[in-house]
């Protein structure tokens, strides 16, 4: 039995002007950790709200732990974890009174299932009696990952766990999450951050209320359907500027250090990057093959969607 | 006349005894690109709000546009540009509206405001959007429109405080391909971000951690000094090391 | 030096500030036209206003119930009760035959003001020149029962100079005033369950609501609603502190009207209290029902504020007779909860009456708590919307 399942789920806002999620489907597996990739206004948060039973679709159907998400609310929400997207805890309340609280509420204490937010929790007790209010972005995450575990869910949603917490947090944040994969729970992460992507077991690709590509990390990358070409030069704004003017160029993008392009001739793509190098008199020139990232592939997908709506247009 | 666009000594910001910015020091070049990074709590946005004449600093100096941060906060704020994830522009207002209004602002006139305001619509491709609310565009539109508006007034300096957070990466390099058309006619502009591709993007970054700079180069060269290919993996190892763990 | 270095780098002054303003003006006529709320209460408020207080409100006194316990039948009074009955002021009632009688009215409500004539009345007028008119107002309305009391001296006064002198002395008809309920004269009397009704409107409806409407602001009220508990317990458990805290503001004034206003409380403590509770289990319900229907906590203290306290206020009956009020507003007052709170406040704390007069309103009271009750619990968003 999977542990989620969506079938062709759509809801939109606003009397049917906002198209928030469209007709999407999937499962997610028992003791999975999958992932659910995409930038603000995507339709993360419409889905999670979907599945964890406080808000009604327009169509389709879901299910969670095999209980449908309509008729049997009850007994969902019983049984899930939910983080919601921003910090949803007491501010007034400290840290032990706000895991007392949602233990209370769902019918355990804190030492029943202590061994579950062990690792977590020891690295906000030195704050426990802290308002939460008054912990920094990483401690809320982390005390809001507690009380969604406190009574043992079978299935864990967190609505973007990460978003607007430093770098160093949002790397301990997944570790953890890689623990309690161990322990059997499924979970359903959303995120923006696409290299949060391959920690992942299962992705998908979500923009403008569809999902692009879902798979393993692996699989999509490896179904990016040209070869990637990595180029630097001296001058990297001017590199990119002539590099996009150039027909032989099909699609070349800034990544930090350097672009990532495709060229239309796939099979002699490098003998065409050394031919632009030279017309361009680029600087200090440097390319090479690459395979693509997470990013690579969203922004990929989301070029060929872009492509299929203006021509349905 | 001073060439810098920024320049701050020993800028220092205390709260009781909090020193929620420690001493800091830099300067950026007219025209630079400067990443200002630093986890959350480092105190990035105090000291920010310090070069925006929008606080006062507990001791050191600082001028901002050759304006002093104590004694010309008006004129620095005369001459800049600013936008935030959290706020850029009125939702309830349309796109022309929102445009008239900072216009207004900062003194452009109506004949000025109408020109640039045209142009602006149509290099962003909001010709037909322009009668819409903001509220009702699309977040990536947003970003790019807030960023347009703060160099309205062609300031010489322009700050962003995490303008690209949540938005999809086409958008994302959209906005930075803004960032760089600005910044090639001259205007300065200080961004903090969290996506450390982004880092690459800029000049030169400092990193601050527990209200000091603990770095400040090329990225190029910091990556030599820490010894990796990633921004990543400096800013790791610079914010690991921090104490503070409280906002 | 420096100073004129920086001199041509100055942005134009005095420009800026007039195209500001006026940039800045136009952006908060554009704010206000497009916000409801604003819009509502600029251009709602000074119309209710003006029809209110135009329209409905007077402490003008209208309409009052008058009974006449007419020991003398003859011409005099006769005419002295015509002109009662045809005076705007009074409400003409069924005779009385008894003082008992004239007790059980006042004590029902039906009158608040009786008038006496002495079997001698115009015996004595014609014998002696003189004669008394007893007049019995109700001291639990202070200043109603004044105004009856120069209503009525005026109308005796003008029938006493018309009557034609024998001997060319003149008629004295003097009125004896008796006020039953208020024997202090103590003018605060009024307001204090008046002040005790608004208080619970405040604590228990505006303070519910809000704290119910900031869960769903600031996004607990999700995970609430994705855990086993039953959305009563979240109502319930709003609901108590604020039940407490009212009884303990109850408590506070009733104090402070004892001791330092020196109220006397005539009627039964326990059954002050019993339908206290009652009243402020309404006014919890009205709080829970209002934080159904809006996710905005100034929208919720709005309705609170606008759509329960001001009408508490006007139409309850402490501030502005009732009896005055056009029929449109007299229904309202019949709908308002607050309004039989203050009658049988009234009745029990300050005329000491006892459950049985007070029955038919307690019976309302506690079935609109009751029905209250029953729909904000219905009405319950176990979603979001």
């Amino acid at each position: 039995m999977a542990a989620v399942t969506l079938k062709n789920i759509s809801k939109t806002y606003d009397k049917g002007k906002v198209k928030a999620v469209n007709d999407i489907s999937f499962e997610v597996e028992q003791g999975e950790l999958f992932g659910l990739i995409g930038p603000d206004g995507a339709g993360k948060t419409s889905i999670f709200r979907i599945l964890t039973t406080v808000l009604l679709a327009d169509k389709g159907e879901a299910t969670v732990g095999g209980l449908d998400v309509v008729k049997e609310y009850r007994a969902i929400r019983n049984k899930v974890g939910y983080m919601p997207g921003r910090f949803s805890l007491y501010q007034d309340l400290t840290v032990v009174e706000n895991l007392e609280f949602f233990a209370t509420i769902f019918k355990t204490t804190i030492r029943e299932n202590y061994d579950l937010i062990k690792d977590i929790y020891e690295q906000i007790e030195p704050f426990k009696n802290r308002p939460a209010g008054k912990l920094s972005g990483g401690m809320k995450q982390k005390l809001a990952l507690c009380c969604a575990l406190i009574h043992k869910p079978e299935v864990l949603f967190l609505d973007e766990p990460t978003t607007g917490v430093d770098v160093v947090s949002r790397k301990e944040f997944w570790e953890m999450l890689k623990r309690l994969k161990k322990q059997g729970i499924s979970m359903l992460v959303s995120t923006p951050y696409m290299d949060e992507a391959s920690l992942c077991d299962r992705i998908a690709l979500i923009q403008n209320g569809s999902i692009m590509s879902l798979d393993t990390p692996q699989k999509i990358i490896d179904g990016f359907p040209t070869q990637l070409y990595a180029a630097k030069s001296k001058d990297m704004y001017r590199l990119l500027k002539d590099f996009r003017s150039d027909p032989a160029v099909e699609t070349c993008y800034a990544f930090g250090e350097w672009l990532h392009l495709t060229t239309r001739d796939d099979k002699n793509g490098n003998g065409v990057i050394d031919r632009l190098a030279t017309q361009y008199q680029a600087e200090d020139f440097e390319s090479m093959m690459i395979k693509p990232s997470i990013e690579d592939s969203f922004i990929r997908l989301m070029q060929e969607k872009q492509k299929t709506e203006t021509i349905e247009q | 006349m001073n060439p810098k666009a920024i320049v701050c000594k020993d800028l220092t910001k205390k709260f009781g005894d909090f020193k929620a910015v420690d001493h800091i020091s830099f300067d950026v070049e007219q025209g630079e690109i400067f990443g200002f990074l630093g986890a959350n709590g480092a105190g990035k946005t105090t000291a920010m709000r310090m070069l925006c004449g929008l606080s006062f600093p507990s001791s050191g100096s600082a001028t901002v546009a050759g304006f002093d941060v104590f004694r010309q906060q008006e004129k620095i704020k005369a001459s800049i540009g600013y936008m935030s994830q959290k706020f850029s522009l009125y939702e309830n207002l349309t796109v022309s509206e929102n445009i008239q209004f900072y216009g207004g602002v900062y003194g452009l006139s109506r004949s000025e405001i109408k020109q640039r305001g045209e142009e602006m619509v149509s290099t962003l491709g909001l010709k037909n959007e322009a009668k819409k609310l903001v509220g009702e565009l699309p977040l990536g539109w947003k970003q790019k429109l807030a960023f347009s508006v703060a160099i309205f007034h062609r300031p010489k300096i322009v700050f962003l405080d995490e303008p690209t957070g949540g938005v999809d990466p086409i958008t994302r390099r959209q906005f930075w391909d803004l960032i760089y058309e600005a910044a090639s006619t001259g205007i300065t502009v200080f961004v903090t971000t969290h996506y450390m591709d982004e880092a690459e993007y800029c000049k030169r970054i400092s990193v601050m951690v527990d209200g000091r700079v603990e770095a400040l180069d090329t990225p190029a060269n910091l990556k030599k000094e820490y010894n990796t290919h990633s921004m990543d993996e400096v800013f790791y190892q610079l914010a690991r090391r921090a104490q503070r763990t409280a906002d | 030096m420096k100073y004129f270095i920086n001199w041509h780098v100055a942005p134009k002054e005095p420009q800026i500030n007039m195209k500001q303003l006026f940039a800045f003006i136009r952006k908060e006529f554009y704010h206000v036209f497009r916000d409801k709320r604003t819009l509502l209460i600029l251009f709602g408020l000074p119309v209710v206003q003006i029809v209110l207080f135009g329209f409905a409100l007077s402490s003008e006194v209208k309409n009052i119930g008058i009974s006449i316990f007419d020991n003398a039948h003859d011409n005099n009074s006769e005419q002295i009760i015509n002109r009662i009955k045809t005076s705007s002021y009074f409400l003409l009632k069924d005779p009385v035959i008894s003082y008992n009688e004239i007790e059980e009215r006042f004590k029902e409500g039906s009158i608040k003001c009786a008038v006496i004539f002495p079997a001698n009345f115009s015996n004595d007028l014609s014998h002696f020149g003189k004669a008394e008119i007893q007049i019995i107002t109700d001291g639990s309305d202070p200043n109603t029962a004044t105004i009856l009391v120069n209503y009525l001296s005026a109308i005796i006064s003008s029938y006493q100079s018309q009557l034609k002198p024998a001997q060319g002395i003149s008629y004295q008809i003097i009125p004896q005033v008796r006020q039953l309920y208020n024997v202090e004269q103590n003018g605060s009397l009024n307001f204090i369950p008046g002040v005790i009704a608004l208080i619970f409107m405040i604590v228990s409806t505006a303070l519910t609501s809000v704290s119910i409407v900031k869960e769903k602001e600031l996004g607990t009220m999700e995970i609430l609603l994705v855990s086993p508990l039953k959305p009563i317990m979240v109502l319930i458990a709003k609901a108590v502190p604020y039940l407490v805290l009212s009884i303990i503001n109850f408590i506070i004034i009733l104090a402070l009207s004892v001791y330092l206003l020196d109220v006397h409380i005539k009627g039964s403590l326990a059954l002050i209290f019993f339908e206290s509770i009652i009243f402020i289990i309404t006014c919890l319900s009205l709080g829970l029902l209002i934080s159904n229907v809006t996710n905005n906590q100034q929208t919720a203290m709005l309705i609170s504020m606008m759509g329960m306290m001001l009408p508490t206020i006007l139409f309850t009956g402490f501030m502005f007779p009732i009896e005055n009020m056009p029929v449109i507003f007299q229904i309202i007052s019949h709908i308002i909860p607050s309004s039989y709170y203050y009658i049988i406040i009234k009745a029990v704390m300050l005329k000491g009456l006892g459950f049985s007069y007070v029955w038919k309103e307690t019976l309302i009271l506690t079935g609109m708590a009751v029905f209250l009750l029953t729909i904000a619990l219905k009405n319950f968003k176990i979603r979001l919307t």
